[in-house]
């Protein structure tokens, strides 16, 4: 790999460059994209650097185009990834159904900001969630990933290439606004230092091979256009070679197979951080910037004498049901973060069981006040205390 | 990191507010102190800036949480430190900052009526640049002021920061328009 690809150090930089620079250092050499507030920078740094790294950067017409772009160019065997927000991430909605139907290893980043429609150009917003979640038509799983920082820009840029491999599954770095925007130091690891993504090729011979024959745990092994194996690619239902089998039977056997190869590895996929956790009588959940906020209000809970803790999803899909289903066990009341109007409070409502649930939240344009997230600690710690 | 730790490193944390006109390079030296802490001297610095359509060219600001912990919540809500560019900057900021707080002014942009609770020095920036041959270093010497006056940072890793981000024909002059915000700094 090229010595400019990887920039080891101390870089003092903003969440989109740092996304950029994950890209790069774990071997994405393909950008297709279409620039839009606030993830331009993202387009930027890559029209700048994959010239550099003999990659290849291309501005598209929009957001349709540059989805299929990069689904495109992983199938010619390269680490492909694009960047959006709001308005150009509800254009990809289809072509991602298309990389998830296809199973094709690519990684999309959407520095969310305030919506919908044009919404808040310049400003944040996590209103996006379950769109990540639900947004392309159809039954599927999907992989989220929520950084809180320019440096998890860097880190979990590189762990969305890894697990969209292993996975074959587009995988969403869901930034906002604010971290996107927001300088802080970024440490780039030296180059072996580095995991780097692997493309599952197929172990057998060509005559063998059966292109969607999937492994044991339930992801199939992939070739590059040029390989020399036989494909065919489809968005239609397809059988095991791939070939269009528009029936109910092959269709359940394959939407079971793209759901079940995430939700039964979802174990191995879950990343998340707990924090004061050990006595806590209220956990508060949040995820991306909105966690930081959190983590100061769970400070600010403590000097009050609340016992307060902090689950941060690192993963937000798929979602950590058995841990929030244990927590909620745990503690006397649950407190839900997040920079829209209720969403993923809509999931931790499903595992809660009988454990009150409160909810803090902004249809964004900024970020919460720690004190406004406090106020709800506060409410959910004193009904915890009549119960 | 237990919770109580925790407390403590949040009240470490300096709030630290550059405002000014766009085209000033207050993004620049908001940008400039978050660089030293976080990179050259041994901090954590989380920098955010007022970004918006009427950030061009009007009312600019840039802000840096820095400290020896960890930074949560990465805005600033009532400045440690206002460093005042216009006088915009001071009307809209100066009732913001602590009243333990320390506020510095371009002495030739920002005329005072009221003094303010925090503590108020003024430099004459803009003219002390325009003595070393270009305007344009009024924000470079606003840092030497500012780390004169602060102590928050040490005047080495200020000057690597100055180093790393300026381009190198500039070097020399935004080096030496340091020294002089610095030298002013000490004797206000």
């Amino acid at each position: 790999m090229s010595d400019l690809s990887v920039l080891t150090g101390e870089h003092f930089m903003n969440g989109d460059i740092a996304c950029a620079e994950g890209g790069l250092a774990c071997g994405c050499r393909f950008f297709a994209g279409y620039p839009i507030t606030p993830a331009t920078e993202v387009a930027e740094r890559m029209a700048r650097r994959l010239p550099e790294v003999g990659g290849v950067y291309i501005q598209m017409e929009d957001e349709i185009a540059s989805m299929n772009a990069i689904l495109g160019a992983s199938w010619a065997g390269t680490f492909s990834m694009t960047s959006t927000s709001g308005p150009g991430f509800s254009l990809m909605m289809e072509n991602i159904g298309l990389g998830i139907m296809t199973e094709t290893p690519c990684v999309v980043v959407n520095v969310q900001r305030g919506g919908p429609s044009t919404g808040l150009p310049t400003l944040t917003g996590q209103g996006d969630m379950m769109q990540a979640r639900w947004g392309s038509h159809g039954d599927y799983e999907i992989i989220a990933l929520a950084p809180q920082s320019p440096q998890e820009c860097f880190d979990l840029t590189i762990e969305a290439f890894l697990l969209s491999e292993q996975y074959r599954v587009p995988v969403l770095v869901m930034s906002d606004e604010m971290v996107g925007h927001m300088m802080e130091r970024v440490v780039i690891p030296p180059a072996d230092k580095i995991p780097l993504p692997v493309r599952r090729k197929p172990r057998v011979d060509k005559d063998s091979f059966v292109a969607f024959a999937p492994c044991e745990d339930l992801v199939p092994e992939m070739p590059s256009a040029g390989d020399g194996y036989r494909i065919h690619v489809t968005g239609l239902t397809h059988d095991e070679r791939g070939y269009p089998a528009t029936n109910a039977r092959a269709h359940d056997r394959l939407v079971r197979r793209l759901v079940d190869k995430i939700r039964n590895n979802a174990h191995k996929i879950f990343r998340l951080e707990e924090s004061g956790m050990e006595d806590a009588e209220v956990a508060i959940i949040a995820y991306g910037i909105t966690a930081r906020v959190a983590r100061r209000a769970m400070q600010m809970a403590r000097e009050r004498g609340i016992r307060a803790g902090l689950l941060r999803l690192i993963t937000v899909w798929p979602f950590p049901e058995e841990r929030v289903r244990r927590l909620a066990t745990q503690v006397r009341a649950l407190v839900v973060a997040e920079l829209n109007m209720g969403q993923m409070v809509r999931e931790v409502e499903r595992f809660s069981g009988s454990t009150p649930v409160f909810s803090a939240l902004r249809p964004g344009g900024e970020i919460q006040e720690p004190g406004e997230v406090l106020a709800v600690i506060e409410r959910a710690a004193k009904a915890a205390a009549k119960s | 990191m237990a919770a109580a730790q925790l407390v403590q490193v949040a009240q470490e944390l300096r709030e630290i507010r550059i405002a000014g006109f766009g085209g000033q390079g207050v993004i620049l030296a908001g940008f400039i102190i978050g660089k030293a802490a976080s990179l050259y001297d041994g901090q954590e610095a989380t920098m955010t800036q007022a970004y918006g359509p009427e950030s061009r060219g009007g009312a600019c600001s840039a802000d840096v949480v820095m400290g020896k912990g960890e930074i949560g919540y990465p805005k600033v809500k009532s400045p440690h430190v206002l460093v005042a560019m216009s006088q915009e900057a001071y009307t809209l900021n100066a009732p913001h900052v602590r009243p333990d707080g320390l506020i510095i002014v371009d002495a030739d942009l920002v005329k005072i009526e009221r003094p303010p609770a925090a503590r108020l020095v003024a430099v004459p920036a803009t003219r002390l640049a325009e003595q070393l041959g270009k305007k344009v270093v009024a924000n470079i010497i606003l840092l030497g002021f500012f780390t004169a006056q602060t102590r928050l940072l040490s005047q080495e890793a200020m000057r690597k920061a100055i180093q790393s981000s300026v381009p190198s024909r500039f070097t020399s002059l935004n080096l030496r328009a340091f020294e002089v915000g610095y030298e002013h700094g000490l004797k206000a």
